[in-house]
């Protein structure tokens, strides 16, 4: 039946909203196919009936269908862009394997060449040192953050070059912007966001407590 | 044919793809000549008059709508008269998405014919939707409401119910923990977990 393989198309995209389904290449073969018989079916009826009333309700049968068939061809491949589009700011500039695979190579071009404008736009803007726009993406609040690894991680490095263990099931305090991207990607660490006021707390009356400490240990030394 | 129709919400909306493949039934008015095909159960080479069809809207819109239509169209029965009265008495009652999973879309786009009862049709589905909406919301509010009741909305009413919930959960994290977390977004925390189901199969 007519432009029933366009809507299958689309089908399978609205059946897996939150991934992407491999490009199915042969479908739109198949369409497209089907796109180029209809249109060689309207062009001869057109060149040797043209004053026939009834060629032309074919001809308008046949091109509902065409319509028809590009938007859903259309819609397949740009609503595949939006999603692709979205990864880039969840997922970084590197896609992992399992996504990688069920793109086009187009599709793959697309997604480079769109993380080249974004690096280029992030990288002229913010005073001259660039400013990474897909980080503290919610207003920051501390610079700290706890964190609990729920997997092995092995060693993280900061910026700075300082490192440190992530073993499974160890909690840390360790700068916000080092490891959000560790905490939105790689899904390998929790937070909560009360327990880090409690420790913070916690954290400076130690401090105020060892303070104290060192003042009474030079109090008494002199 | 209309050469100017225009796409709501716009032209890649997969919903609106979707509604609009709903089914009609059509009557063919005049010979078509080889599209006899698109008949299954006659051999013929050319579509004969008095057929019937049941073809996609899109495809019945643009063979009813013109000076000299091609078919026409009979409006599916819950648009019709008998229908609106059930709506009328109580439309909280009705599983709305058994009727139609496009109930509202497709109603729009089917008010566009020509059709006694296609007048009073964009009234009805205000008024079902301005009836029903207070139900909607008060699902969406409470948690203790089965999620899987989305699956008997119809898509309108369960986009609103999906993200009514959704803003719900947020509010009531904000009460809790407050701003400024970070989590794991959703897209990636999906990937992880198909991602694991995949892995445990493959194990078995």
């Amino acid at each position: 039946m007519f432009g029933r393989r366009g809507v299958e198309l689309v089908k399978e995209l609205d059946q897996s909203l939150d991934s992407i389904p491999p490009f199915n290449e042969e479908l739109i073969t198949e369409i497209l196919e089907e796109m180029q018989r209809l249109y060689n079916e309207n062009r001869i009826d057109v060149n040797t009936r043209p004053d026939d009333h009834e060629t032309y309700l074919s001809i308008k049968v046949r091109h509902a269908v065409l319509k028809r068939d590009k938007r859903c061809i259309l819609a397949y491949l740009y609503n595949r862009l939006r999603r692709i589009r979205q990864m880039r700011w969840e997922f970084g500039s590197i896609l992992p394997p399992e996504i990688t695979v069920s793109l086009s190579k187009p599709e793959v071009q697309w997604f480079d060449s769109y993380s080249k404008c974004l690096a280029t736009y992030m990288k002229s803007i913010g005073d001259n040192h660039g400013l990474n726009l897909t980080s503290d993406l919610a207003p920051p609040k501390s610079l700290f953050i706890e964190v609990k690894c729920i997997a092995d991680y092995g060693k993280f490095e900061f910026g700075d070059g300082e490192s440190v263990q992530l073993k499974k099931n160890t909690y840390h305090l360790l700068p916000r912007s080092e490891c959000e991207q560790l905490v939105r990607q790689d899904g390998c660490v929790l937070l909560s966001p009360r327990s880090l006021t409690v420790n913070c707390k916690r954290h400076c009356e130690r401090k105020d407590q060892e303070t104290k400490r060192e003042s009474l240990s030079a109090c008494r030394s002199l | 044919m209309s050469l100017c129709s225009s796409y709501k919400p716009n032209y890649f909306s997969i919903d609106d793809i979707l509604a609009t493949e709903e089914r009609l039934s059509c009557k063919v008015l005049q010979k078509v000549p080889r599209l006899g095909f698109m008949d299954h159960s006659s051999e013929s080479k050319d579509l004969k008059p008095g057929t019937k069809l049941e073809l996609s809207f899109w495809l019945a819109y643009s063979m009813n709508k013109s000076k000299d239509p091609i078919a026409s169209i009979d409006i599916p029965k819950y648009y019709k008269e008998s229908y609106r009265e059930i709506l009328n008495a109580d439309a909280c009652a009705i599983e709305l998405s058994k009727w139609n999973t496009y109930f509202y879309e497709f109603g729009l786009h089917v008010a566009k014919f020509d059709h006694p009862d296609c007048e009073k049709l964009p009234e009805l589905l205000l008024k079902t939707f301005k009836s029903r909406f207070r139900l909607v919301m008060d699902w969406a509010q409470n948690q203790d409401t089965n999620p899987m009741i989305a699956s008997q909305l119809p898509m309108l009413e369960r986009t609103i119910f999906l993200s009514g919930r959704k803003s719900k959960e947020q509010l009531v994290y904000w009460f809790k923990i407050g701003g400024g977390g970070i989590k794991t977004t959703e897209l990636i925390a999906n990937h992880k977990k198909r991602k694991r189901s995949t892995f445990i199969e493959n194990e078995r």
